[in-house]
């Protein structure tokens, strides 16, 4: 019960500071307040998923257009640069304004109550990393209204959201719209380096006693490698980013190749980047299924040194091979062969990984919930998803499939397939011990089943247009070369994938006033955050805790075969 | 690859949905090829045709009877040159190994969840045996792994060498291929008393070339350049694809063994217009090249008198700014050369069909919406009277 009621407790409504009208406790004025003040890492995560959703659902609202337009050959729905500044807009927010957010949502949220800490290391500057994300995403969004600048061309980018140069040069890319793009690319990079390095910092020095690092949850574990990498990997792309800022305004010559700058640059600067940026994102995705998936199976994770070792090995190897991004080039035979060489080695860690997901489960009691179905569906997507960036990474194959539909297919794979479905696990078994309430069962299977034919329906036939040779970012295409039928169905599979959304939304707005009392520990969990009230207090834990094992909560459940004798 | 059902099912699904009908240059011929095909294939065709003709697409015939067959699928497993088929041939034990390790995991995937599923409510409290892992299997897992990682390297690499390295034979044909946005201009090498490769004759969007056989293979080799951003060239059948970036010169060769007018696409985005940059590469006999080629390099009689006024308006506007027509003042090196453009099938690099109509509508206002909204030749705002005075000029030059 809300201590600070009207009447629960006449003596905590005396305040000692001045109150503006309007701004009591519980009023509309009073919790916007309270969110642009608060420094506290559950509010801030909570913060970050919001915004995330929302830019999803805008996000996906373009994809859907966009669909819409490539339903049927030479649909006159939408003009040329309108459908480009759609798919730029599009794998832009998704990739920066979503993916990055809803990452640093769950490690907001989690790592301090999973390493037993009362908060982040750095509050304020946690803080400021939401917000200048927020700002970063906001002004992308503005450029639709005022990209045209001076020049009155141009409205949102509409270069792609790799932004090859020299297309973005002032020759080609008019106006202020790719201004906009880089500006803003820039500031959100700012945020996610200091949300990093407050991760890294929380996790090294606020560990509760006891918790050595081999006693971390995997996916606390998980989180210092994305941290790491973070840090690694978004400098070169500000950098690059500054560079061609300097091109635009003041007529340096980085990547203009009418005076003897490379376009290829660019590239190297963006893939070094947007490589490790894969593997930002997916990382968490691992991190949910490598909590999820030991609950549900009653075991604990098979092999959590090799799980560890296999997430550092990813990390390391994906420093090195940013160039497959660039088979199609022209990169001599040498280079071709190495990134396709240090491409495939990454495969041997990820099948690491699955095999060990799937060893945890074997010989287990799989408690088919919400969260672990998607956990379920997420091994079998990534799976394919692995399986076509083997593929890709035939780098003469790959001179087929590059910038082909395949290769949309292959990433949506990844990123839906992948990473959406463990953000949907991790909400359907988080979500209790943010609100106190459970995700409605019977919402969440409809939105699980719907999400995932629709999901399979739109990305699946893709990869077949991509053999037929359909080119990605094609605003129209003719009848007759094969596309159609699979441009069709991948249409009807987007509005399926959009019921499943507004399922999922629904649940989260009905469950948190009506959803059943959760408890503290509503999956028999193992991990600290399950030790604390749901919704855990401003101070996280009342005691400093001590753990003795990876499952402090199996160790207090089962004194009689605790975890740290075998440890 | 074709599922007959759901080309019917499509069909049906977007019967009453507007479509651009100039736009739509290849039907006609999928249905002109249909006699020869077989049954089912043949079955499907009728239905393609049926719904292209209730839909308004079928509007005109353009391609030739003398012209060789389109080949609007470029399917990449159904290649007909010599480096899509060394891809063809790398990518089939790629495929097996995927598709065996799919089966494998996902077999287990499901047997795992179906056996170790939780049955019953009295078996919530009872956990299971907690099993934290076994370095023997874990080490079976990582090597098999590393084991088909070998395999696939060595077989990546050596395909790699042998497209990437290939000697140029002396009998091939070299031509130089610049990327613009959104069209291609191709220049056809020939080698100077010097020895130096230089242009023989330009031509544009569509690409002839002589068929080889695959015992005694023909090649055409290509520069790729560009003289603005990045684009990439790609025509599934006969190789994978290339970029063309300014400021470098990279190459790419074909051999193909079949003739046909192979459709192709620019594969990097690099604007407005990136969908319609198509590319069209017709492969043909050796002598229909020879005199396609010849007539390439005939520079045109001058204007019959009856265009004069044609020609004239041309000149006087800016046509001739952005445009080169041999022998006359207009040289502009924007646009495509338009010399012999009566010989080519497309307009707007495959734009629409290059036919008196969509001459007429191309020349009064590319920007149409069923023409090529967003491309560099504006709207010059010319009296219908002009534009036939001028569309009749452009039709003498082939």
């Amino acid at each position: 019960m809300n201590p600070h009621a009207p009447g629960a407790n006449p003596a905590a409504d005396i305040d000692l500071q001045p109150v503006a009208p309007g701004s009591e406790r519980g009023s509309l004025v009073a919790l916007i307040q309270d969110l642009v003040f608060t420094v506290d890492h559950k509010k801030l995560g909570l913060m970050y998923f919001g915004s995330g959703l929302l830019f999803f659902v805008v996000a996906g609202i373009m994809a859907a257009l966009m669909r819409y337009q490539l339903a049927i050959p030479n649909h006159g729905f939408l003009e040329p640069d309108v459908f480009n500044r759609l798919f730029t807009m599009h794998g832009t927010a998704m990739v920066f304004l979503v993916g990055m957010p809803m990452i640093f949502a769950f490690a907001n949220y989690l790592i301090p109550l999973m390493i037993g800490a009362r908060d982040m290391a750095f509050p304020r500057l946690n803080a400021f990393g939401f917000w200048i994300f927020l700002f970063s995403g906001i002004l992308l969004f503005f450029s639709y209204i005022a990209g045209p600048g001076l020049y009155d061309a141009g409205s949102a980018p509409d270069v792609g959201w790799f932004a090859y140069s020299p297309l973005t040069a002032r020759a080609f890319s008019r106006g202020h719209s790719t201004d906009y793009w880089t500006i803003s690319i820039l500031l959100g990079g700012i945020g996610s380096i200091a949300t990093s390095i407050n991760i890294l910092v929380t996790i090294f020095c606020y560990r509760c006693k006891g918790m050595t690092l081999g006693r971390m949850p995997l996916l606390v574990w998980l989180y210092i490698v994305v941290a790491f990498l973070v840090v690694i990997a978004l400098p070169p792309l500000s950098a690059c980013q500054i560079m061609l800022l300097l091109d635009r305004f003041l007529d340096a010559k980085f990547f203009d190749t009418q005076a003897g700058g490379d376009a290829v640059l660019w590239q190297h600067f963006f893939w070094i980047f947007g490589h490790p940026e894969v593997y930002i994102l997916i990382l968490p995705g691992f991190a949910i299924a490598s909590e999820v998936i030991p609950v549900f199976s009653r075991k604990p994770i098979f092999g959590y040194p090799v799980m560890v070792a296999a997430s550092v090995m990813i990390a390391f190897i994906s420093l090195g091979v940013w160039a497959h991004h660039m088979f199609a080039v022209g990169m001599t035979s040498f280079g071709n062969t190495f990134f396709a060489i240090s491409t495939f080695l990454v495969a041997i860690p990820t099948g690491i990984k699955i095999f060990n997901w799937l060893g945890t489960m074997y010989g287990g009691k799989i408690r088919l919930r919400p969260p672990m179905l998607f956990c379920i569906a997420f091994l079998f997507q990534f799976l394919i998803a692995g399986l076509t960036g083997v593929m890709l990474a035939v780098a003469p194959f790959n001179w087929q499939l590059t910038d082909s539909y395949f290769v949309v297919a292959h990433f949506h794979y990844v990123l839906i397939g992948g990473l959406l479905f463990t953000i949907f696990a991790g909400v359907y078994y988080w979500y209790p011990k943010c609100t106190g309430r459970m995700l409605d069962e019977k919402l969440g299977l409809w939105h699980f089943w719907l999400f995932t034919i629709g999901f399979h329906l739109t990305f699946f036939p893709q990869h077949i247009a991509g053999f037929l040779g359909m080119p990605r970012r094609y605003y129209t295409y003719d009848a007759g070369r094969g596309w159609d039928e699979w441009n069709l169905i991948s249409s009807i599979g987007v509005v399926i994938q959009a019921a499943g959304i507004l399922f999922f939304v629904y649940n989260l707005l009905h469950s948190y006033f009506k959803g059943a009392k959760a408890g503290d520990d509503p999956w028999d969990a193992w991990t600290l955050e399950w030790a604390t009230t749901s919704p855990p207090a401003e101070y996280n834990f009342e005691k400093p805790q001590v753990v003795r094992s990876r499952r402090p909560l199996w160790d207090l459940k089962h004194p009689d075969d605790p975890d740290w004798k075998y440890e | 690859m074709r599922i007959k059902g759901l080309v019917f099912f499509a069909r049906i699904c977007y019967l009453p949905c507007t479509v651009n009908a100039a736009a739509a240059p290849t039907h006609d011929s999928v249905v002109k090829r249909a006699g020869a095909a077989g049954g089912w294939k043949f079955a499907a065709r009728i239905i393609v045709a049926i719904s292209l003709l209730a839909s308004g697409a079928f509007a005109q015939t353009t391609i030739p009877e003398t012209d060789p067959p389109l080949r609007p699928i470029q399917n990449m497993f159904e290649p007909l040159s010599t480096p899509a088929l060394k891809i063809h041939e790398t990518s089939i034990p790629v495929l097996l190994i995927c598709a065996a390790i799919f089966c494998v995991v996902t077999t287990l995937l499901v047997f795992i969840v179906w056996k170790f599923r939780q049955r019953n409510e009295e078996d919530r409290h009872v956990e299971p045996p907690q099993v934290y892992g076994s370095s023997h299997i874990e080490l079976a897992w990582t090597v098999i792994p590393i084991i088909i990682t070998v395999v696939l390297i060595l077989i990546t690499a050596r395909t790699i060498g042998e497209i990437q390295n290939a000697k140029i034979p002396d009998d091939a044909l070299r031509i130089r291929v610049i990327g613009h946005q959104w069209w291609w201009e191709v220049h056809y090498l020939k080698q100077n008393e010097n020895g130096e490769w230089v242009t023989d004759f330009i031509a544009a969007n569509e690409i002839h070339v002589p068929v080889g056989t695959r015992e005694e293979p023909k090649m055409t080799h290509m520069i790729l350049e560009s003289s603005d951003v990045i684009h990439s060239f790609w025509v599934p059948q006969l190789a994978g694809k290339t970029d063309l970036v300014p400021n470098r010169k990279n190459e790419l060769w074909i051999e193909p063994w079949a003739t046909g007018t192979y459709l192709g696409n620019c594969a990097e985005y690099c604007g407005t217009q990136h969908a319609k940059m198509k590319i069209r590469v017709i492969v043909e006999e050796q002598d229909v090249y020879e005199a396609w080629a010849q007539n390439q390099r005939t520079p045109p009689p001058p204007p019959p008198a009856n265009v004069a006024l044609g020609h004239k308006l041309f000149m006087d506007y800016a046509c001739a700014n952005c445009h080169t027509v041999d022998g006359t003042i207009a040289d502009g090196v924007f646009g495509p050369d338009l010399t012999k453009l009566m010989t080519r099938r497309t307009l707007g690099s495959g734009a629409v069909d290059n036919t008196p109509e969509n001459l007429f509508k191309w020349v009064r206002d590319p920007q149409a919406a069923d023409m090529k909204p967003g491309c560099l030749m504006p709207d010059m705002k010319m009296l219908d009277s002009e534009v036939r005075e001028i569309v009749a000029y452009l039709e003498t030059l082939k």
